[in-house]
């Protein structure tokens, strides 16, 4: 069994708050992962960590069997933010380019990979107005067609459908779901139940623990549960 | 290559940001102006002086000395007639005795004219007693029947030379080359200090963490893209001044815009750097009284070498110190690279500790 990510033994404290603690999880290759708990449970730490922009914690984490953090392998990952990280002076392209530049992308593969990702974010037609005149919604689509920018092997998205309509998250859904049949990984937090249901496998975390793992059915089975959020309640979390 | 990318970016953000341009370009040549015109076209009034029971002979002398002399019967509250007429002073004699009273809201112009009425006294009392001598003397060759040889006396001519400057060089022409450079300093600063702290604050800084970008690519992204706005700053400043306000030049222009540049370089990595330590923009304006202002007092304009010794110390690690010396030296003095080049030097050392400290402060971010 291969596995793209592995953490052994995570914890992370913020002074002397500890926001996680011994998080153990494998992911394999080409599932999607869903990380699911409410807000403040420590799903965005996690991630940060997972992709290697937070080298500052206890334990191992290892991605593609390379232990991060590690330049080769950042350019294997795309990561979409939790909060839109954007130049709003800059037009939706400007940006998408900005970021393809700092990949190794030949000209044409970059300019083929910008229509590819605006489309599926169905950005096309307002990739030429600047981002300071975006919606809240246009602004993480454009956050997620960056994350695609580089067609990367891994996938790693903060909450990636938070302010998009429910229409257009379906089709990102199987969109998501089409790039896991490519054989990518992906790695998605949320804190939507329904969206947990969409994940090969998951974790609920809640206070910086992972309290349970498996696949949405075995979790139901093993609670006795007939949706996701009871498995939560009865796995120790509070209702969220 | 992912510098190159950073520039890029840094010139599509400037170049849609007018009000920056015009802050960068515009507002030093302003600034500039006002201070020529400020320091240059004063045309300064006559001290109006008061007097009573003087001299006619002096007040002669005093109005040939270019003071408005207004004459009184009495003198009376001499402190209600010098602010209730405007006077700059008032001056009464009795007997031998001379009292002088000065409006002193402005301590330089009372001293002046304090010097310019004591010259006039002491020319006075000495033609006295050039006449009292003469009469002496006549009165001596009258018993002696015989004329008494005596050498004429004549006063010494002055003639005045200067090493810097002329008869003609104004406060203007020894503050202009410094003002130059803090120009180029504070405006290149506070852009690119504030440019990457908006970077921090936007997040967008921690999301290039994210992708394969190293943490030198990041500060070499800014100096050259900063970098490339302040060296037109640079131009743009150094030749209005020289060709458009005619400040004097001395030395060679490419010495003052190579100055000029390593200033820039600097005030571009210490932005940087300190935005580090900034949260928002207010507190990145905090900056400016804590270390853009104390510069300006080390620069040349106020004479380090009368400072006490600890004051001379701290000049020593403003990179102003350094650079106005250099611009004072060069544009003033009409000095070549050879006598700058400790300057010179100090200022690039500047540079590259605050480079390697910028790629040093990114390491809270990520260890890459
Ligand atoms: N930079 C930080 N400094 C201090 N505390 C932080 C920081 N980032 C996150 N936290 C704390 O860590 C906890 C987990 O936050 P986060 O990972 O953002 O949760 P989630 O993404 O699940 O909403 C929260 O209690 C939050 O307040
Ligand atoms: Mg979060």
């Amino acid at each position: 069994m291969s596995f793209t990510i592995v953490a052994e033994q995570v914890s992370k404290s913020f002074g002397k708050k500890e926001v996680l603690s011994n998080i153990d999880l494998a992911v394999k290759k080409g599932e999607i992962y869903g990380l699911i708990g409410p807000s403040g449970s420590g799903k965005t730490t996690l991630v940060r960590i997972l992709v290697g922009m937070d080298s500052d914690f206890a334990g191992k984490v290892n991605v593609l069997d390379v232990a991060m953090p590690s330049m080769d392998v950042l350019s294997k990952i795309g990561y979409m933010a939790q909060s839109d990280a954007l130049y709003p002076e800059l037009t939706g392209e400007e940006n998408l380019q900005f970021f393809a530049s700092l990949y190794k992308l030949k000209k044409e593969e970059r300019q083929q990979r910008i229509a590819y990702a605006a489309e599926l974010v169905q950005l096309t037609p307002h990739l030429s107005k600047k981002v300071m005149a975006y919606s809240g919604g246009m602004k993480r689509r454009l956050s997620l067609a960056i994350a695609l920018i580089h067609n990367p092997q891994i996938l790693v998205l903060d909450e990636p459908t938070v302010g998009i309509d429910p229409e257009l998250r379906l089709s990102i859904w199987n969109e998501l779901s089409e790039l896991k049949k490519q054989g990518k990984t992906l790695v998605v937090t949320t804190h939507v139940m329904d969206e947990a249901e969409k994940c090969d496998r998951l974790a609920m975390v809640r206070e910086g623990k992972i309290i349970t793992s498996g696949s949405p059915l075995e979790l139901k089975q093993q609670y006795e549960a007939k949706d996701l959020e009871g498995v939560f309640v009865k796995a120790g979390g509070k209702r969220v | 290559m992912r510098t190159i990318a950073v520039v890029k970016r840094i010139f599509q953000q400037m170049l849609r940001d007018k009000r920056t341009l015009g802050l960068m370009f515009v507002a030093p040549l302003f600034i500039l102006t006002l201070f020529h015109f400020l320091f240059t076209d004063n045309t300064t009034e006559n001290p109006k002086l008061g007097v009573a029971h003087v001299d006619a002979a002096i007040v002669k002398q005093l109005k040939k000395k270019e003071i408005d002399v207004i004459e009184y019967e009495r003198a009376g509250d001499v402190k209600k007639t010098i602010v209730d007429d405007q006077l700059d002073g008032f001056m009464q004699m009795k007997g031998d005795d001379i009292r002088l009273t000065f409006e002193n809201s402005d301590p330089s112009k009372a001293k002046a004219l304090q010097i310019k009425i004591q010259q006039t006294i002491a020319a006075e009392a000495a033609e006295k007693q050039a006449a009292m001598m003469k009469k002496v003397l006549h009165g001596i060759q009258q018993q002696l029947h015989a004329p008494v040889k005596m050498e004429q006396m004549q006063p010494p001519t002055v003639h005045t030379s200067y090493v810097y400057g002329d008869k003609d060089t104004s406060f203007f022409d020894t503050l202009s080359p410094i003002l130059v450079g803090y120009f180029v300093f504070f405006f290149v600063f506070l852009i690119a200090g504030i440019a990457l702290l908006r970077e921090r604050t936007t997040g967008t800084l921690d999301r290039l963490m994210a992708t394969p970008i190293r943490r030198s690519e990041i500060v070499f992204g800014y100096l050259l893209g900063y970098g490339t706005f302040a060296v037109i700053q640079t131009l743009i400043v150094v030749f209005f001044a020289v060709k458009v306000l005619d400040i004097t030049l001395e030395g060679s222009l490419w010495h003052v815009i190579l100055i000029n540049l390593l200033l820039a370089l600097v005030a571009l990595s210490l932005g940087i750097l300190l935005s580090a330590f900034a949260n928002s923009e207010f507190q990145m304006m905090q900056f400016i009284p804590i270390v853009i202002i104390p510069q300006i007092f080390f620069a040349g304009i106020l004479p380090v070498e009368e400072m006490a010794s600890w004051l001379q110390a701290v000049a020593k690690v403003m990179p102003m110190y350094y650079g106005g010396d250099a611009l004072k030296s060069v544009m003033y003095k009409g000095m070549g690279l050879g006598d700058i080049r400790t300057d010179l030097l100090a200022l690039f050392g500047f540079a590259i500790i605050f480079v390697t400290l910028n790629v040093f402060a990114l390491k809270k971010y990520r260890k890459l």
